[in-house]
């Protein structure tokens, strides 16, 4: 996101007295550009200009070649002048060089040897630290105390060279030594430094929304900060440009195909600077500006047209016109016409890029018209026709270029650059010729050479469609009641030109024309956010609206809110995992094939490449996080997790748009039948001990008992009843896995002990018991239906107990059923309270004892009728497992 | 020993005397009942004269029955009372003996939690439904049609590029993990739009969900998180009235003096857009230093602004007739502030010592 050097930013509107960088940030977020970091000076002095006194060679030990330098950087020189010594001074403490007598200086060891004495050079001292951060510290080196350094650009964040120390001027040689900008001034030793070379800039960065591709610039940023302020703004693009001419360089746009009915280039201003000095330097002022904004400073040329588009928000490009032939032809990579196809492209970062048919580029005819790829427009340009360091002719496109169609380029091939971000965010149409005009009045200033006063300008773009609105619009939407004249005066503000139309009777309407910087302003909903925010946002009003009686919480909403306190209450913690599997660990799981849960959503970018499949199950995730939990020391882990597993299922062809742009119900019904099945579970897992052992007796450990109960549980907090059936289903222990159906049949869950492999292979302890429930079919079995009480029965309790011996294999649920069948009306309530198998009962045998409530409607029951249903059990349990009353 | 004489009146008064030092020497509930034995069982002299009474004279049978009648009521009275006392300190002392130690561990079973991120989900909807408001859901894998087109993203949208969104494979299939929590506004103004439109009935759904993007988990991001967020869709509603409800809500979860503030921003199904603030409620804005706001006095709590008409158009509510606001917060990103939550890892790990510190209400 763009960042704004203040001083830069202050010559398009003056920042309010005193304000501080956290003023401006805060004036600029008031009309909705956010900030997102404020960065001070790069360089913390004290650094300052530095005359080298005397420089001596000494080869080191190591063969390198240094200069010891003395150098005078006036109030910082380590010795006062003293009188009567004649500017001489005796150097004290215990360094190397201490007891020598020099001129009042420093001493300062420096690799580089592009200087002479007399030069003046810029000097960082000690205390002070560079960009990096570097913090300099006086320290001996190559049998010297050095204190402090000569600085070259680079270390100074001023520019990429490094084959030398920044010379500001060298009195006894050319000015071609010197650095950019600084012949003729006036230059002190002992001068601060900072400011001198622009070191001194505060910047802010800021966020521009998608919507307001202008601030991208210091101009829009200064329109913006005038609106939030109302200081006054002057328009850095309000340039004098010739008229187009014949006879310039040729450009031609051939796009039969745009991109959604938008042509790829509607304007291309491309005009030409002859004889311009490539080796000239950019001044100070621009490298620092460049350097503050985020960008590298490189040569005059690219330099300039960087400045120019970070200051008025229109990409340039220079072209090497030597290596141009014309015309310019601005195409697709696929073929058209008598255009052949262009497959790849070097850009100037030196790759090659693969181009797709869509992809707009820039061509020049070398080969014939349109045939070589010089750019991808508005993304990044050409390495054959880039501007080199010989480049004396320069060729400047300024260009409008579709959105869209960029947008898909820089994404396409990952090249979101500079020029990119804002031509995607929308550039005013009208402002290349203004840039271009800027750029050459910059090249020709510092570079030197001629501009051609042919002027290339093919130009289709569209003025800005009228926008009618009423005055009342924005305060009907805002809730503010804005005045006629609030409403028309923040529109001029922002760019538009406004017509009012009275009218007698209904309030009066605008046409609206916005201006061509402001593509975004589309309709009239777009003119009400511009009042809005230029009215500022503090100022609403707060009112709460009155929301017409609700019916509160849906069932599934309650029941999931019962279901996970209900668990937590039981002693289960709540966690949340992610729902990302691999296919691993449903092999892990010992999920067998053609199992519903390998029925898999795929992701079609997943994070990792390892986790590309959604959980068909929540235990599938869920084992992650009682991992976690045992691998930081937890040994009693008994966990849940509430959430939706996912199954594709029925992934069919979902509609992507729908008639008129509304959708019907029946297109939600179709949309809705497409989508993967996705229900809503409660899962648990339970490992170690479920009673801790302690002072007052030995605990218990989590067994297969626990999971069924807390999925009887949850079965109790969804208001149903569920049956269990003994059914193998992995990932369970075949012989200790409880299947749970609704009363009529319906599937809703698992319960039970995990088989003992599952367990090994994903490193979990033996015994983990485990449960997963759906809760949709519990949901929907109960919703809206309505609890009946039974009267309570207050005659008396009979009660009798019964010990079936029964084969091994029959199960405790189907001997109760059967009791409670065949006692009929009178049974109150029948449940096993022992098991035993043993010697007693004999192999392949089991004892089950069962005790029965009874208890009649209408009477106490006598002997008799006890008697009577006690034969009846036996009768029942006899004929239908062949038990034997004990 | 002579028998006493149920006539003998000092004779039993002495007797009774002698009793009642008996019984108040008992010092237990033993030697109490030994002295009763010894002073009211049935050799006890008091009881060998009161069996003499019916073989007295006529004359004699009355003064002896009053003489007997006195003593044996002093006698059960004072028995009673000294009961009385020694069972009470009896009970005092077994009281004391079966004193257990209060402090020891006395869980007999592990203590549960909930999440935090789902328990304060469910008190921002607590504030909502008790103004009438409804929780509105919808499916976290969602077609794409709900979560960028009805929403007014543009087809060329960078939001809808690979880089912030979990496709679902075919890439053709027109199928994502929801961005955002806004596409169910879309299903419940659908869901309501009959009711709006034939009996007046605005919408006000708040709408709480898992929310999916694809960034890589570190202390403030999270690939699967949560947002809530509010629609309210009726004749005549206003900003003004969006920042009502935000102020509202920020002071039923932040206390009475909680502020709000709206910053212009851009959303593609709002217009206008705002960036809600709240300001710090720990500082208050006044500690330059404050951990909470970065000592900015702000904390950014949210999204919100005018549902944009084309959003309305896409759920076939006609914006000329209806106007609505919505705003959308991160859960994630208000457990962290409100409850100095600081890494983002710790909510989504699973470990069970994060959830706990919270118990089952947040």
């Amino acid at each position: 996101m763009p960042k704004v050097p203040l001083s830069w930013l202050a010559e398009s509107v003056d920042l309010v007295d005193g304000s501080s960088a956290e003023d401006v940030a805060a004036a600029l977020a008031r009309v909705g550009l956010e900030e997102e970091g404020i960065e001070g000076p790069p360089v913390k002095g004290p650094l300052v200009v530095g005359r080298v006194l005397s420089l001596v060679k000494e080869t080191a030990s190591n063969g390198k070649t240094v200069n010891y330098c003395r150098v005078d950087v006036g109030e910082h020189n380590d010795e006062p002048i003293t009188e009567g010594y004649d500017n001489v001074g005796q150097v004290e403490g215990k360094g190397p060089d201490a007891g020598h007598f020099f001129t009042p200086s420093r001493g300062i060891v420096c690799g580089a040897h592009n200087f002479v004495e007399g030069d003046y050079v810029v000097v960082v001292l000690p205390g002070a630290e560079l960009p990096g951060p570097f913090p300099i510290s006086g320290r001996k080196t190559y049998g010297h105390w050095s204190d402090g350094m000569i600085c070259s650009a680079k270390e100074l964040g001023l520019g990429e060279e490094h084959d030398g120390i920044i010379v500001l001027q060298s009195p006894s040689r050319d000015a071609d030594a010197e650095f950019g900008g600084f012949g003729l001034a006036h230059l002190e030793p002992g001068q601060d430094a900072i400011e001198l070379l622009g070191l001194d800039e505060n910047t802010i960065e800021i966020n521009v929304t998608p919507d307001r591709g202008y601030s991208f610039s210091i101009r829009g940023v200064a329109r913006e900060y005038a609106h939030a302020t109302g200081q006054e703004f002057r328009d850095p693009a309000a340039l004098k440009t010739p008229e187009r001419t014949f006879g310039g360089f040729a450009v031609e746009i051939d796009d039969p195909e745009p991109v959604r009915g938008n042509v790829g280039a509607d304007r291309f201003v491309a005009r030409i600077v002859r004889g311009f000095d490539p080796t000239a330097p950019s001044p100070t002022w621009m490298k620092s500006r460049l350097t503050a904004s985020g960008m590298r400073p490189i040569s005059l040329a690219v330099d300039v047209t960087n400045y120019v588009m970070l200051e008025l928000g229109q990409p340039l490009h220079a072209y090497d016109l030597a290596k141009v032939t014309a015309p310019i032809v601005v195409r697709r990579a696929s073929a058209s016409g008598e255009l052949s196809a262009i497959s790849t492209l070097t850009t100037l970062d030196d790759a090659e890029r693969t181009l797709d048919g869509e992809d707009l580029l820039i061509c020049d005819s070398e080969g014939g018209r349109g045939a070589r790829a010089i750019g991808i427009a508005g993304v990044m340009g050409g390495a054959d026709t880039e501007v080199s360091d010989t480049t004396t002719d320069i060729l400047l496109e300024g260009a409008h270029f579709d959105p869209i169609t960029i947008a898909r380029s820089a994404r396409r091939h990952k090249l979101g650059s500079e020029a990119s971000r804002r031509f995607e965010r929308g550039v005013d149409t009208q402002l290349a010729p203004v840039a271009v005009q800027r750029a050459i009045d910059l090249l020709t200033k510092f570079g030197g050479g001629e501009v051609d006063h042919q002027v290339t300008d093919v130009n289709t773009t569209v003025a800005p469609t009228p926008i009618e609105m009423r005055v009342d619009f924005p305060g009907s939407i805002v809730g503010v009641e804005y005045t006629q004249a609030g409403v028309i005066g923040a529109l001029e503000q922002v760019g538009c030109t406004v017509k009012l139309f009275e009218a007698l009777s209904e309030p009066d309407s605008l046409t609206v024309t916005p201006p061509t910087w402001r593509p975004d302003l589309t309709d009239a909903i777009n003119l009400v956010e511009e009042v809005a925010r230029l009215h500022g946002f503090e100022n609403l009003p707060s009112v709460l609206p009155v929301a017409p009686p609700g019916h509160g919480y849906t069932h599934s909403q309650k029941v999931r809110k019962s279901v996970a306190r209900g668990l937590a209450d039981r002693g289960l913690t709540q966690v949340l995992t992610y729902p990302f599997i691999s296919e691993q660990r449903l092999d892990d799981m010992l999920i067998p094939d053609g199992d519903p849960r390998r029925d898999l959503v795929r992701l079609a970018n997943p994070l990792s490449a390892e986790l590309p499949l959604m959980r068909t199950s929540l235990i599938q995730t869920l084992v992650d996080a009682l991992k976690v939990n045992l691998g930081r020391g937890a040994q009693d882990v008994a966990i849940y997790e509430v959430g939706r597993a996912y199954q594709s299922g029925r992934i069919g062809d979902v509609p992507r748009s729908f008639s008129g742009n509304a959708i019907t119900p029946d297109d939600v019904e179709a949309l809705n039948e497409a989508l993967p099945m996705q229900r809503r579970r409660v899962a648990g897992l339970m490992t170690g001990q479920r009673t801790p052992s302690g002072w007052h007796g030995t605990g218990a450990a989590f067994d297969w008992t626990d999971a069924l109960a807390a999925a009887q549980a949850v079965a109790q907090m969804a208001g149903v009843t569920i049956v269990a059936a003994a059914e193998a289903h992995m990932p369970w222990h075949p012989g200790r896995c409880a299947t749970y159906r609704l009363e009529d049949g319906t599937f809703v869950g698992h319960a039970g002990e995990l088989h003992p492999k599952v367990l090994e292979t994903l490193g979990l302890p033996a015994r983990t018991v485990a449960f997963e429930m759906i809760l949709d079919p519990m949901v929907e079995f109960r919703e809206g239906q309505i609890t009946l009480a039974e009267a309570v029965n207050a005659q008396p309790l009979a009660k009798e107990d019964f010990a079936f011996v029964v084969a091994s294999n029959v199960a405790a649920g189907d001997l109760v059923a059967c009791v409670k069948r065949a006692g009929g009306d009178l049974i109150e309530d029948a449940r096993v309270f022992d098991v035993y198998a043993g010697e007693q009962v004999g192999e392949g045998k089991k004892s089950l004892a069962v005790a029965v409530r009874m208890r009649a409607a209408d009477k106490t029951l006598s002997a008799e009728d006890v008697l009577e249903v006690r034969k009846a059990i036996i009768a029942a349990a006899e004929g239908e497992f062949e038990a034997v009353l004990r | 020993m002579t028998d006493l004489s149920p006539l003998d009146a000092e004779g039993v008064s002495a007797a009774v005397e002698e009793a009642l030092a008996a019984f108040a020497a008992a010092s237990t509930l033993e030697d109490l009942k030994e002295a009763r034995l010894a002073h009211t069982g049935d050799k006890a002299p008091i009881s060998l004269a009161n069996r003499q009474i019916g073989g007295l004279d006529s004359a004699d049978k009355a003064a002896a029955g009053k003489n007997m009648g006195m003593a044996r009521g002093r006698l059960n009275k004072a028995l009673e009372s000294r009961q009385a006392e020694l069972e009470a300190e009896r009970d005092a002392r077994v009281l004391v003996e079966e004193a257990v130690d209060v402090t020891l561990p006395v869980e007999h079973a592990l203590v549960g939690a909930r999440h935090p991120l789902e328990t304060l989900q469910e008190s921002m909807c607590d504030v909502f439904v008790a103004m009438g408001w409804e929780v509105a859901e919808g499916p976290e894998l969602e077609a794409e049609w709900f979560n960028f087109d009805a929403l007014n993203f543009d087809p060329d949208h960078p939001a809808r590029e690979m880089q912030d969104t979990f496709f679902i494979d075919p890439p053709e299939s027109g199928l994502l993990l929801r961005t955002h929590t806004s596409p169910v506004q879309i299903r419940a103004a659908l869901a309501r739009k009959e009711a709006l439109e034939s009996e007046g009935r605005g919408i006000y759904v708040i709408c709480p969900g898992k929310t999916f993007r694809t960034d890589e988990l570190d202390a403030t991001h999270t690939p699967v998180f949560h947002q809530i967020e509010g629609l309210a869709i009726d004749k005549g509603l206003t900003m003004a009235h969006l920042k009502g409800t935000l102020d509202f809500f920020a002071r039923a979860m932040f206390g009475p003096d909680a502020v709000t503030r709206l910053r212009p921003s851009y959303f593609p199904f709002t217009e206008p857009s705002a960036e809600m603030d709240l300001r710090c409620f720990v500082c208050g804005g006044e500690d330059t230093s404050c951990r909470t706001c970065s000592g900015t006095g702000w904390i950014e709590w949210g999204g919100c602004g005018m549902t944009h008409p084309n959003v309305l158009r896409a759920a076939g509510i006609d914006p000329d007739e209806y106007t609505a606001f919505a705003f959308g917060m991160g859960v994630e990103r208000t457990l962290m502030f409100r409850h100095g939550v600081k890494d983002m890892r710790d909510m989504v790990e699973g470990d069970i010592r994060f959830s706990q510190q919270f118990g089952v209400e947040i």
